[in-house]
């Protein structure tokens, strides 16, 4: 192997692509956790941990920057570094959206809940389905499995269209509860461009493993 | 530590003493020899000395205007011999360097080169002197001029090996043949070179007596005729040596110190030469 | 485009390289090379040391022949022209495709106006005014003319690396080839001076095609459309070069390029 320190050093940007999706990730999950269980406490925690998130993708996009200009990087490792490149940036997007669910969190305070929540966690779940997969997808260089994950988008949608009309729904009946239902239809708008960016990033992924570059689900 | 280093120090400088004085001694033969000869022939040289047939015998005044004519004819002669068999045959060993011909040829010329003189004389003696039945200034020529071929051979062939290989491809790519790419292009990188190889046989030969005694032999008067014996410096040198009046001594020493000044003029021509010559390395 | 450069350089051709094997003496130095070389584009080669590369370029101006105990086989044709067929002159073949080479190679003993002449001039070129108009556009088309122009008698050594091996472009250009073979003339210089040499490369390839060798992987991307990839004597991928260097198709290309070996 003649060149080990680079080979290290693309590891260790995609460990670390890796390890902010995870993050992501979980800060998306605990803001509808704490959607349900009205902690504003904790979506504080949330809104003040994503400065940690964006650091890192500060640091990969340094890195992506230096090892362009530093290694000449050709064929798949320019495809991995212009692809980590981007995915960071769609990454980080994912969690500003988990930071957004916070604030609506922190908003509805202690204040009763308008229906039970179930479009949501829905999404939630699916979600993190996604993520898993996407990061899975990532790891193995798998672009088949991109295109799938890139399929599901359409579900989350579906999800949210539901809720939209449901709130509707309950708001003309009752316009008292439209703080609240228009909250909640920021959390869900939150939740489908989340799965938006996770589409970006499969499409990066795919373009990583086969130099094709278009978009999926159009 | 500072013994060893003073030791070291001591030693070196008696090392550098010893060879400059080593260095110093290759040069005393020469200074000697020309303040020797300074002394004694400067005072036979005179305007008569360089414009005067040699006088009867044990009269004195005279000169030795044809030996030294001579000479230039010989050299000439040797010149136009080794010359261009010489440049030729080491154009060929240069570009033909592994045939059997070119290692034979090297092997030749340089065996060529350890000969004795006067054997390169008895080969032209058997050459042409025999067949003519009388000697004659060709026959010196030649004995000359094969003395020559060796050396100018030699030189040329190392001279023009010595240009890089990419002067010689630029001239092919170029569309240029073989034999015009040597002639014009990698022969005048040379050239300088060569030249100086060529100065430097012509000074070794100019003065060489033995090979001369049999073929030129000498001659008291001017001669026009190549097929005729001719005066040259190193013969008359030697005849006026051996005789037994003083003038001709005198003379005779005049005579050396002209035939090493012009040795000695050859060879800085030959270092102006090589200082021409286009670095090639 | 400068008009004296396409009076220059009257006409191009593309290369066809068919099933082309070469030897020297017993080493089988190229193995079936079979490449199309378009005309009035750049084409690089690389691979790694020993490939066959340079080789490969020699057998295309019948220079590798020269080598004792060289041998080529197989087709190479220049526009219709088989260049290895019976009859051929290889001295006509390396006027029509010329050369330039790794180390700048001006002749040591003539001028910067007698270097760029030579070609002509040995030749059989006498008349003074068509040799001062040839010199004077060959120079402008190497980007040199500006330069030197007011010391056209000083020794062509007398120039700097990069300037020399503009001069060695500007030599070649003046006999009108229809091909320039570029066997890694920048290895040689500075950093400034391989830029413009690149520069000037993709600009004559809008008259001439040229067919440039080099190990710099970097380079063969900046200054060419296609690019072929040579190992161990062997064509193992050629195609446009942004295809060969974002995605190639070959597993040894993708290792060779990202220096996984070589």
């Amino acid at each position: 192997m003649t060149r080990q320190s680079y080979e290290r050093e693309l590891q260790q940007l995609r460990d670390d692509v890796v390890r902010m999706g995870g993050q992501a990730g979980e800060a998306i999950h605990r803001s509808v956790e704490a959607l349900r269980e009205r902690d504003v406490a904790a979506a504080e925690r949330i809104i003040a941990e994503d400065d940690a998130i964006d650091a890192l993708h500060m640091s990969l996009e340094a890195r992506c920057m230096r090892l362009l200009a530093t290694q000449q990087p050709m064929a798949r490792d320019l495809r991995t570094i212009a692809a980590v490149f981007a995915i960071t940036i769609d990454l980080e997007r994912m969690a500003d959206h988990a930071e957004g669910i916070s604030r609506a969190v922190k908003r509805l305070g202690a204040e009763p809940p308008v229906k039970p929540l179930i479009d949501i966690p829905k999404m939630e779940a699916l979600l993190q389905e996604m993520i898993r997969e996407t990061l899975d997808a990532f790891r193995a260089q798998d672009a088949d499995r991109a295109r799938e994950v890139a399929k599901k988008d359409d579900m989350v949608d579906e999800l949210r269209n539901r809720l939209l009309h449901e709130l509707l729904d309950l708001m003309i009946r009752n316009p008292g509860i439209v703080p609240r239902a228009l909250e909640l239809l920021i959390v869900a708008r939150h939740l489908e461009r989340a799965a938006d960016h996770l589409t970006n990033v499969c499409e990066r992924i795919v373009f990583m493993v086969t130099g094709d570059l278009r978009e999926l689900n159009v | 530590m500072d013994r060893r280093y003073q030791v070291r120090r001591a030693t070196n400088a008696l090392m550098a003493a010893v060879t400059f004085g080593c260095t110093l001694l290759v040069l005393t033969p020469l200074v000697v020899i020309l303040a020797f000869l300074a002394r004694t022939g400067l005072s036979a040289l005179n305007g008569d000395f360089f414009t005067q047939l040699p006088g009867a015998a044990g009269e004195p005044g005279g000169g030795m205007a044809n030996a030294i004519a001579g000479t230039l004819i010989l050299v000439a002669l040797a010149a136009g011999i080794g010359i261009p068999i010489g440049v030729l045959g080491g154009t060929y060993l240069s570009e033909f360097a592994s045939t059997r011909v070119s290692r034979t040829a090297r092997f030749t010329a340089d065996v060529m080169n350890g000969i004795p003189s006067i054997v390169m004389g008895l080969f032209a003696y058997v050459l042409i002197v025999l067949p003519m039945r009388h000697f004659s200034a060709l026959a010196g020529g030649v004995a000359l001029g094969v003395m020559l071929i060796p050396t100018v051979m030699r030189t040329t062939e190392e001279i023009v090996r010595l240009v890089p290989q990419s002067v010689r491809e630029a001239a092919l790519a170029l569309g240029i043949p073989q034999w015009k790419t040597m002639l014009r292009v990698v022969l005048p990188t040379a050239a300088a070179g060569i030249v100086t190889g060529i100065m430097v046989g012509v000074a070794r030969v100019a003065g060489e007596t033995a090979p001369l005694l049999f073929t030129a032999f000498g001659n008291r008067f001017w001669n026009r005729d190549l097929l005729q014996p001719i005066a040259a410096l190193p013969i008359q040198i030697f005849a006026y040596a051996i005789s037994p009046f003083d003038d001709w001594h005198r003379q005779a020493w005049a005579g050396a110190l002209v035939l090493v000044t012009l040795v000695l003029l050859v060879n800085i021509m030959a270092r102006y030469a090589a200082g021409r010559q286009v670095k090639l390395r | 485009m400068e008009p004296q450069k396409a009076g220059l350089i009257d006409r191009t051709t593309g290369i066809q390289a068919e099933d082309v094997h070469a030897w020297f003496d017993r080493l089988h130095a190229l193995r079936g090379i079979s490449m199309t070389i378009p005309e009035r584009k750049v084409t690089a080669i690389i691979g790694p040391s020993g490939c066959g590369k340079s080789t490969f370029l020699r057998c295309l101006n019948r220079m590798h022949e020269l080598v004792p105990g060289a041998r080529v086989a197989g087709r190479i044709l220049l526009g219709e022209e088989e260049i290895y067929g019976n009859g051929v002159d290889p001295v006509v073949i390396r006027r029509r495709v010329g050369m330039v080479f790794q180390k700048a190679n001006p002749f040591p003993t003539m001028s910067i106006f007698d270097n760029a002449a030579a070609g002509l001039h040995l030749a059989g070129e006498r008349n003074r005014r068509t040799l001062e108009t040839v010199v004077e556009q060959s120079l402008r088309a190497a980007v040199l003319w500006d330069e030197v122009k007011d010391r056209l008698q000083k020794p062509g050594t007398s120039l700097s690396g990069g300037q020399q091996q503009r001069l060695c472009i500007a030599r070649a250009l003046a006999v009108s080839p229809e091909v320039l073979l570029m066997d890694e003339p920048a290895s040689a210089l500075d950093p400034a001076s391989t830029l413009r040499i690149e520069e000037l490369a993709r600009d004559l390839a809008k008259d001439i095609t040229i067919v440039i060798v080099t190990h710099n992987m970097q380079q063969a991307a900046r200054v060419s459309e296609l690019t072929g990839f040579f190992l161990d004597g062997e064509l193992i991928e050629f195609g446009p070069t942004n295809e060969l260097f974002t995605r190639p198709g070959d597993r040894r290309t993708e290792d060779y390029i990202t220096g996984r070996f070589g």
